[in-house]
């Protein structure tokens, strides 16, 4: 028998919305290049209205993930880092397909496990640290504690395509938001492979929703819509950062711009990073005097 | 109006092809609607609802709250039609008649033991008429599916033209619980009873069992309205009720309706949709082709 040269499969890389994985309503694809100019894959050139269906499943999971104990959403992203751990390999060969060298590309796969491990940590502590009992003048007990914001869109780094996305996304869903991801668009392919995981970690469908396309294109849908708590974007175009906080008056949308930073430093992770998506709420609760004396707090 | 001078043989009324009847079905999903006419079938199935709350834990409060909701769905968007009515249980309808005041907006009320309709022909009129003692404009009863199930189609069509009796003035709507029916062939057959024993519309659900409205379920009941008219030359309205709660599907409705029955039906005397949280979200659909942004539920009242 002659032998024959097997075809291989290729991956379709397809958007991740409410814990599937649909092609884009829109049909349309495009390129994704390594920097040589090799076709690596057609990845979809997501729509608004893409965009509209998953700020639709974000803002319908938020309610059961905020919910959760942040205890539960700490295993979940320990689950998440298991998982990541297991597919070391793929991200190391699509990150040096996408033109990193095979030293950085291991170091960048590492860093972001451990870093979900760190904000795995972080989710049941972080109250703790950013809360606080107020002084206050009358006979109040005075305190405030961090709320999730609701449904963050965020447009991730173009440079770092996987710990860029992780940096992004931990603080966000740890802190017990939904979110859209924008992934990065000329290095599309670990965003998607990234959702893979995601979907294979006990994350329930629609907290993360992941899309691949155009930022120009996509930009004015998450600094606009209403339905969206804050917008997050992490490159120095100041056209683009004006463009965004402008429309986000709308809504009075809070807009997180990360510039300049190195997302392959241990700087870039902090309690800090959860902190940027929180509301803060102050309660006001009457009592009597504390202790016999006057009001205590 | 046109005298029906025969009753048909139920038992011979049309088999339904169910491959055709879902093909066709889904063609309707597929026509191109431009923005205008968006806009103008979207205020048009705003008009044409019933906004519905039938729960068992209802209250006054919650009534008088849908009634407010109805007479002012979005005062940021200034000229927006109300809708038809507002559909409640027989003990709420006073509170709702009180509310909606002269608004022109009807008050609807089911009846008959909704929503299983097992209970005695005398619990059923006396049901009926308690609603219309209170002002009820529309009544929405059930059939026995149990007596349809066993043959007993005289039963079914005794009971309705009861109910009809006893609505005097009021529109009568005909719930044919279509998700307990089982197949097209039987949801046109009880059309068919319904019809001739004197509905003035036909619905498909109580939104209480599911499958409720679908779009072949409907088209079925719809072509039923279309052969009675040709045979009688009598207008029956439609009610497609519970599931439809996107603004997208509610124009795919529009477009069956006006290809199945024409123009004739297009207005809220001959056609409503039995929903509540539809309203709100055609709402969003209107101020996002108004503003070009996509909305927020949260800006909204509840519904």
């Amino acid at each position: 028998m002659a032998t024959t040269k097997r075809l291989e499969v290729l991956k379709t890389y397809k958007i991740y919305i409410g814990g599937q994985f649909p092609r884009t309503e829109s049909g349309r694809t495009y390129i994704a290049c390594s920097p040589k100019g090799e076709q690596l894959a057609n990845v979809c050139l997501s729509s608004r209205k893409d965009f509209r269906d998953a700020v639709g499943s974000a803002r319908g999971a938020f309610g059961a993930w905020s919910g959760r104990s942040a205890f539960n959403r700490g295993q979940i992203l320990y689950r998440i880092a298991e998982m990541l751990e297991g597919r070391k390999a793929q991200f190391v060969d699509e990150l040096i397909k996408q033109g990193s060298s095979k030293a950085i590309a291991e170091n960048e796969v590492n860093l972001s496990i451990d870093r979900l491990i760190y904000y795995s940590g972080w989710c049941d502590k972080y109250q703790q640290v950013f809360s606080s009992v107020n002084p206050v003048a009358s006979s109040h007990f005075n305190f405030s504690v961090l709320e999730p914001m609701g449904v963050i869109a965020a447009i991730a780094p173009q440079e770092n395509s996987l710990i860029g996305l992780v940096s992004i996304m931990a603080p966000v869903i740890a802190g017990g938001n939904t979110c859209v991801i924008l992934a990065s668009q000329n290095k599309a392919l670990c965003g998607v492979t990234f959702a893979e995981v995601l979907n294979s970690s006990d994350l329930p469908g629609g907290v993360v929703n992941i899309l691949t396309g155009k930022v120009s294109e996509l930009l004015p849908y998450f600094a606009d819509h209403m339905d969206v708590n804050a917008t997050c974007f992490c490159e120095s175009d100041k056209s683009m950062q004006q463009s965004i906080k402008e429309k986000a008056a709308l809504n009075l949308k809070r807009v997180v711009i990360y510039e300049f930073q190195k997302w392959m430093n241990e700087e870039t992770q902090s309690p800090y990073f959860i902190n940027d998506f929180q509301e803060v709420k102050t309660t006001w609760h009457p009592i009597e005097n504390i202790g016999g004396g006057k009001a205590g707090y | 109006m046109a005298e029906i001078k025969t009753i048909p043989d139920f038992s011979l009324t049309p088999r339904i092809d169910q491959v055709g009847i879902e093909e066709r079905a889904s063609r309707f999903t597929k026509r191109s609607i431009k923005n205008e006419t968006k806009i103008k079938g979207l205020k048009l199935a705003l008009n044409m609802i019933d906004l519905t709350t039938l729960e068992g834990k209802d209250t006054d409060g919650k009534v008088k709250q849908l009634c407010y909701k109805a007479c002012h769905l979005h005062d940021a968007y200034p000229g927006l039609p109300s809708v038809a009515a507002v559909c409640v249980y027989p003990s709420m309808v006073a509170v709702a008649k009180k509310a909606l005041g002269d608004s022109g907006i009807k008050v609807a009320s089911v009846a008959t033991a909704f929503p299983s309709g097992q209970s005695t022909r005398d619990v059923k009129l006396r049901d009926t008429k308690f609603a219309i003692n209170q002002g009820a404009d529309e009544i929405d009863m059930v059939i026995s599916r149990g007596k349809f199930h066993q043959g007993e189609y005289n039963f079914v069509f005794d009971e309705i033209a009861a109910i009809k009796e006893a609505c005097g003035e009021a529109r009568l709507k005909v719930i044919l619980e279509t998700g307990e029916l089982g197949s097209y062939d039987k949801v046109r057959r009880a059309s068919d009873i319904a019809m001739y024993a004197g509905a003035d519309f036909i619905k498909t659900s109580t939104g209480k069992i599911s499958p409720a409205a679908t779009m072949p379920v409907t088209l079925v009941m719809l072509e039923a309205i279309r052969d009675f008219y040709y045979k009688t030359g009598k207008k029956i309205a439609m009610k497609p009720a519970g599931g439809i709660s996107k603004a997208k599907l509610a124009l795919h409705y529009l477009v069956m309706l006006n290809e199945v029955l024409g123009e004739e039906w297009m207005n809220n005397e001959w056609f409503r949709f039995g929903a509540s949280s539809l309203a709100n979200d055609i709402l969003m659909q209107l101020m996002k082709q108004k503003t070009g942004v996509y909305q927020s539920a949260d800006y909204f009242a509840l519904d």
